[in-house]
């Protein structure tokens, strides 16, 4: 209970220094968000819960998750996240970790596909917890290695794929992933902009995700950020769990080879 | 000695041929993710961002090879035809409204509402006058466009075109063909100029 008021009161307190840098000096706020950081981060929440739905008995079989495998054996969740998407053969095909979450779901649990992606995104007020488990199985890979292969050829062409549409421009804005996600030291309004082709920047990104959303106040997944991303992009709308997230989040994974993993992180 | 020559030239030539092959159904099989993965919603359908128009086309497939100034040249020249100057010469809205419009990010996205007034969001790739320090760096600033560029025909056709249609100046350019796209219309093209360009605007102070 005191970490809880301990963290509630970091939250409120960083809402407001970063509200009071943002307007003396735009352009430095990530190091003001790595620097507080490291006092706590309101993400632990998630984490938490996150670990009571994986050890949760749920569906028609009352069985947990913990017999799920995310790559590295059944229940197994240490550094399993700087590893995906991969193939998985018994799926025989490349997954990131949400798809192989509503398989083990499907397949362990018993529950239906449409059971299995029920509430899959955050929104404010409103926190979900597919983004909690997200959070707990990530943070079991911090502080290791970003190591996704492209061994199979079906995890050479979800890259390839995920490259492809990364480039392709269309819609009424002739917006595609390339035109904001291009170029070194850009940003919209004051959002700093990655630029998802420099290993540097890609590995510094794609290794803070997910990430607690002072502008949201909930944790978002790389997938939930991806799906927004298309959002502005002027797109229509992507099916949570699709095989187009899945392409993007392999091209993003493998360009970010190297990056030591450091999330659940906190944004703006 | 010949005949192993003959080998690796056969080799080579089909490890060309397979790549090709292989990238072109990458290319297919990324419009057939597009089909099956987005759903229309909103003021956006699938089948917009499946009809790439030539701009589109050619510059998503800059991908994996440089675009030649042959190239940019027919591309700029093809879309400066389509640009539609206004009539009888009014070049200037208001600035207030351009203002309005250059901080209003909405319109094209799905969850925008049907029908409503797009925003051109300036703001979000350029800074336009010292008052609002939320601006984005993705494009060149624009403060004291007018100022340093006084106010002759040349000017206003040339602003009026670049805004309509960026592409006529900048192939693949990242900014959003506002006139030829439909996003603004021709009313609030001219109050975008207006902030641009008229002396009294805050861009020129």
């Amino acid at each position: 209970m005191k970490h809880l008021k301990q963290l509630l009161f970091f939250m409120i307190a960083l809402q407001w220094t970063v509200q009071v840098f943002a307007e003396s000096a735009p352009v430095e706020q990530g190091d003001i968000y790595k620097e507080l950081i490291e006092d706590g981060n309101p993400a632990e929440f998630r984490e938490m819960r996150g670990k009571e739905v994986w050890q949760q008995k749920a569906g028609p079989n009352n069985v947990s998750l913990k017999q799920c495998d995310l790559g590295k054996g059944p229940g197994v969740i240490k550094g399993v996240y700087v590893e995906l998407p991969k193939y998985f053969s018994d799926a025989k095909k490349v997954m990131d970790l949400e798809q192989r979450l509503i398989y083990c779901k499907t397949t362990i649990q018993g529950l239906t596909y449409e059971q299995a992606i029920s509430s899959p995104l955050s929104i404010a007020g409103h926190a979900s917890d597919v983004e909690a488990l997200v959070s707990y199985i990530t943070a079991a890979s911090k502080g290791m290695k970003m190591a996704v292969k492209l061994d199979h050829p079906l995890e050479k062409e979800a890259y390839e794929l995920g490259r492809k549409l990364f480039f392709y421009r269309a819609g009424s804005h002739d917006f595609g992933c390339v035109t904001c996600h291009s170029n070194d030291d850009k940003r919209i309004r004051l959002q700093s902009l990655a630029n998802l082709l420099n290993p540097n920047d890609a590995q510094a990104t794609y290794t803070t995700w997910p990430a607690y959303r002072l502008s949201q106040g909930e944790v978002w997944s790389m997938q939930h950020r991806i799906i927004d991303c298309l959002r502005q992009q002027r797109f229509p709308e992507v099916t949570y769990a699709s095989d187009s997230i899945t392409a993007l989040t392999m091209f993003m994974a493998k360009n970010a080879e190297g990056g030591i993993y450091n999330a659940p992180a906190i944004k703006r | 000695m010949k005949k192993f020559i003959l080998v690796l030239i056969s080799a080579a030539l089909s490890v060309g041929c397979a790549s090709s092959a292989t990238d072109k159904d990458y290319s297919a099989q990324a419009i057939n993710l597009l089909k099956s993965d987005f759903k229309s919603k909103g003021p956006v359908t699938v089948e917009r961002i499946l009809k790439q128009d030539d701009v589109q086309k050619y510059c998503s497939a800059l991908e994996d090879r440089e675009g030649t100034l042959d190239e940019f040249a027919a591309i700029r020249d093809g879309q400066l035809k389509t640009v539609k100057y206004p009539m009888k010469g009014e070049y200037l809205g208001d600035w207030k409204e351009g203002l309005k419009i250059a901080g209003n990010a909405k319109g094209g996205q799905y969850s925008d509402s049907i029908g409503s007034e797009n925003g051109g969001n300036c703001y979000g790739c350029h800074q336009l006058n010292k008052e609002e320090i939320a601006y984005g760096t993705l494009g060149p600033s624009l403060y004291q466009y007018g100022k340093l560029r006084g106010s002759s025909e040349d000017i206003y056709k040339y602003t009026w075109a670049k805004i309509y249609n960026a592409q006529a100046f900048v192939a693949c350019s990242n900014m959003p063909r506002f006139g030829h796209a439909g996003i603004l219309s021709e009313q609030q093209i001219k109050h975008v100029m207006a902030l641009l360009l008229s002396t009294d605007s805050p861009v020129n102070q």
